[in-house]
């Protein structure tokens, strides 16, 4: 094992051993939290019973609705967008601020108009998602250099295969940055908006425990959600880092 | 003397050539090339020098038909060039145009994309010009895990796959040291004479040219036009040693002549 | 100002404008069961700011926000630069630091909320917490990215650490901090508000929220839209900034 992946390993451990002994000793009192392995156990015997799965579920078909839509949505409209050089330009000043915005902010008009249901969720989840997207897609279609498009020609391609051929595996690794990109945001999104205010879904079940000092419920289903997120990450990059590492761009 | 007429087969014909680029955003059109009249005679080896800027790209590019001359005609066997890469012309860039997502025999094999042989025909020719390119130990190796020069020869390897009776190189040996310069020019030598195909190639080295071409014109500073044209008279079986000739030091001298004042005018221009 | 400048001021009129009429035609199609129009929304915004209720909501947010950034700014870069002198935590660390950028932050908030009590000091942890990691990131990219070249420039010229750091090192790493700083900034605001949103007693998240209850669409609409401006403008003009200590 490497000397970086001992070093990672030992700062997660010593991290959750602190925590572990600070509630023990009870500087960590047990209203606050209960200590680490008292969670895990909880988790496990949640998933056991299947407690929360449908709440869970619901969330986790949230999460992919937006997902998929603003992963949609977003490569078309980068992908149009870098064929028109002008409308990108007027749009290049919202796409640099984008991710300055308050974009929870929006939640509650949302809520007006569309009533407390799944739809301001995936809709705050889509809008975060999919400006990354586009930025992410741009920024692949532009770094595809002028000599692989005159390869593209001496061969004989037209346009709709050097699209197939050539710009595609091209992109490849951008796809997908942009899509860990979008499932990060599309989590942060639609869980984030289940937890301000919505009548279910694993944000709604941790913010309801939450008032009732339910910390059996809160604190396991907080850690699933952070154990989900990193998972759907690490898996996303690491096979985002093979395509680059066999492309020589790591 | 008893006029002799030698029969030579003029492959590419250009005709008052001229290449004027549009105005741009914050830009003027710029009148990079011509009127230019050329012939490229079919199996030779011909060569271009000039100063940085003259417009040597956009003329392989006009060849290539990667793009259309704004006056002029030219005609590759024949037939009119316009906006299309006719059909046995090959092209080797000065940048690396591998396909950084494919090995060496997919890279090469995709060379063969616009003819119409099967599978297995594909595979055989394929391997065949690996061989002849010395890549067989590196057959299944990503781009990335080459050389500079290695690459380099994965892009010919794609080139010549298709057999072309026309290989156009731009500066193909700029990115790579002087030894493996060197080699590289040996082995193109080697290749023109497996082929039979002719070969035109852009250089800024004047050795490189003189050692490898039949014959070779010098161009002028922007707006580039022809003003002269060296026959080397070597013969077809050469290689690098053919640098310990007399003749190779005259011959590199008087490009060096015309060169020197159009470079100057080029380097004043810019400064 | 610059050509570069002048093309990205008029894009940013043109797109104001053009997103102000697509608010409009919306509030046309929709109509008043849901929206106002811009018109209403600045003229209600306006009535809003001449009473004492907002400017006190506005004030706890604000010192809230400014608590939360200053200690995100410090403390990213006191980690930035440890992580960042010491090449293997360096190494070790920013992968961790990157996945903790991609967890929903305000699953942690119940956590903080039991730990300090509703209040201001549990609203500062929150946005600090969403502040100090990319401060810390592009910190710990930028001293480790000096460039070697630099450094022998400073050996040569026979420079002492301490003028080397001054004169060299922290310039070269100037711009990438400024960024760093620049996203802090908007992270945090976000951080603060998100917090206020959902579970407060006092700022502007919670005044938008507690519109939710009354049905007040002209005050969700003149809160939101203060917000956003607000965050716009401000990232806007830190970009400027930004772009010139890139380029510059």
């Amino acid at each position: 094992m490497s000397r970086l992946r001992l070093y990672q390993i030992t700062v997660v451990a010593g991290f959750i051993l602190l925590l572990e002994a600070l509630c023990l000793s009870g500087v960590i009192d047990k209203i606050t939290m209960p200590a680490p392995h008292i969670i895990l156990r909880d988790l496990f015997l949640m998933l056991l019973a299947g407690r929360y799965f449908d709440e869970i579920g619901k969330s986790l078909v949230n999460v992919l609705v937006a997902f998929a839509s603003a992963y949609l949505v977003g490569v078309i409209i980068g992908t149009i967008l870098h064929g028109h050089k002008t409308t990108r330009e007027i749009l290049d000043p919202l796409f640099a601020t984008y991710y300055a915005i308050p974009v929870f902010a929006f939640y509650p008009l949302f809520i007006v108009m569309f009533g407390l249901g799944d739809g301001p969720q995936v809709l705050i989840g889509f809008m975060l998602a999919v400006v990354a997207v586009i930025m992410t897609t741009l920024n692949g279609l532009d770094r595809v250099s002028p000599v692989l498009k005159k390869t593209a020609r001496v061969s004989g391609l037209n346009a709709l295969q050097t699209a197939r051929h050539i710009t595609l595996p091209f992109c490849a690794p951008y796809l997908l940055t942009a899509a860990k990109l979008a499932l990060a945001y599309a989590f942060i999104g639609v869980i984030g908006s289940e937890f301000i205010m919505a009548r279910s879904g694993m944000g709604y079940e941790i913010s309801y425990a939450y008032t009732n000092f339910d910390n059996a419920t809160m604190y396991p289903l907080i850690l699933l959600i952070l154990l989900l997120s990193i998972a759907a990450n690490s898996l996303l990059s690491r096979w985002e880092r093979m395509l680059l590492v066999r492309r020589g761009q790591a | 003397m008893i006029g002799v007429t030698v029969a030579v087969t003029a492959q590419v014909t250009l005709r008052g050539v001229t290449k004027v680029f549009p105005a741009a955003a914050n830009v003027n059109p710029v009148h990079a090339l011509g009127p230019i009249d050329l012939e490229i005679r079919k199996g030779e080896f011909f060569a271009v020098v000039g100063p940085s800027g003259c417009g040597k790209s956009t003329l392989l590019e006009l060849i290539a038909g990667l793009t259309a001359p704004t006056a002029g005609e030219i005609e590759f066997e024949g037939h009119a060039i316009g906006d299309n890469v006719p059909e046995g012309v090959g092209v080797v860039f000065q940048e690396d145009a591998c396909f950084t997502w494919l090995n060496v025999i997919e890279n090469v094999e995709f060379g063969l994309r616009r003819t119409t042989i099967d599978k297995a025909e594909k595979a055989r020719r394929a391997a065949a010009v690996i061989e002849m390119m010395g890549l067989r130990d590196f057959a299944r190796s990503y781009p990335a895990q080459l050389s500079g020069g290695m690459r380099q020869r994965v892009c010919i390897a794609r080139t010549i796959v298709a057999q072309p009776r026309l290989i156009l190189l731009d500066e193909p040996f700029g990115a790579l040291d002087q030894q493996t310069r060197l080699l590289m020019g040996d082995e193109i030598l080697r290749l023109w004479r497996q082929t039979g195909a002719t070969v035109f190639l852009i250089t800024h080295a004047l050795d490189e040219a003189v050692m490898l071409a039949d014959r070779i014109v010098v161009m002028s500073a922007r707006p580039g036009k022809t003003i002269d044209l060296v026959e080397t008279g070597w013969p077809r079986e050469r290689d690098s040693r053919i640098v310990e000739r007399e003749n190779f030091g005259a011959l590199t001298s008087r490009l060096w002549k015309t060169l020197r004042e159009e470079s100057l005018k080029t380097m004043g221009r810019a400064g | 100002m610059r050509p570069q400048e002048n093309a990205t001021f008029r894009n940013t009129v043109v797109l104001i404008v053009g997103l102000f009429l697509f608010w409009e035609l919306a509030y046309l199609v929709v109509g008043d069961v849901a929206l106002r129009s811009p018109w209403q929304t600045v003229n209600f915004l306006g009535k809003l700011m001449q009473t004492d209720l907002f400017w006190l909501h506005l004030a706890d947010s604000l010192k809230a926000f400014a608590v939360a950034l200053a200690i995100a700014v410090i403390l990213g870069l006191l980690i930035g630069f440890a992580l960042g002198l010491h090449r293997l935590s360096g190494e070790a660390m920013e992968p961790m630091l990157v996945a903790l950028y991609s967890i929903p932050k305000i699953t942690l908030y119940p956590i903080i909320l039991l730990a300090f009590g509703i209040g201001i000091s549990a609203k500062i942890a929150f946005g600090a917490i969403h502040g100090i990691i990319p401060v810390a990131l592009f910190t710990l990219n930028a001293v480790r990215t000096t460039r070697p070249i630099l450094i022998k420039t400073g050996r040569v010229l026979k420079l002492s650490p301490a003028v080397m750091v001054r004169e060299i090192l922290f310039p070269a790493a100037v711009p990438e901090i400024f960024t760093g700083i620049r996203v802090g900034f908007s992270l945090t605001l976000i951080g603060t508000v998100l917090g206020e949103m959902f579970a407060a007693q006092r700022g502007l998240g919670y005044m938008l929220m507690s519109a939710i209850s009354l049905y007040n669409i002209e005050l969700i609409m003149s809160v939101t839209f203060l917000l956003v401006a607000l965050a716009a403008s401000v990232n806007m003009a830190l970009l400027v900034i930004d772009r010139r200590l890139h380029h510059g």
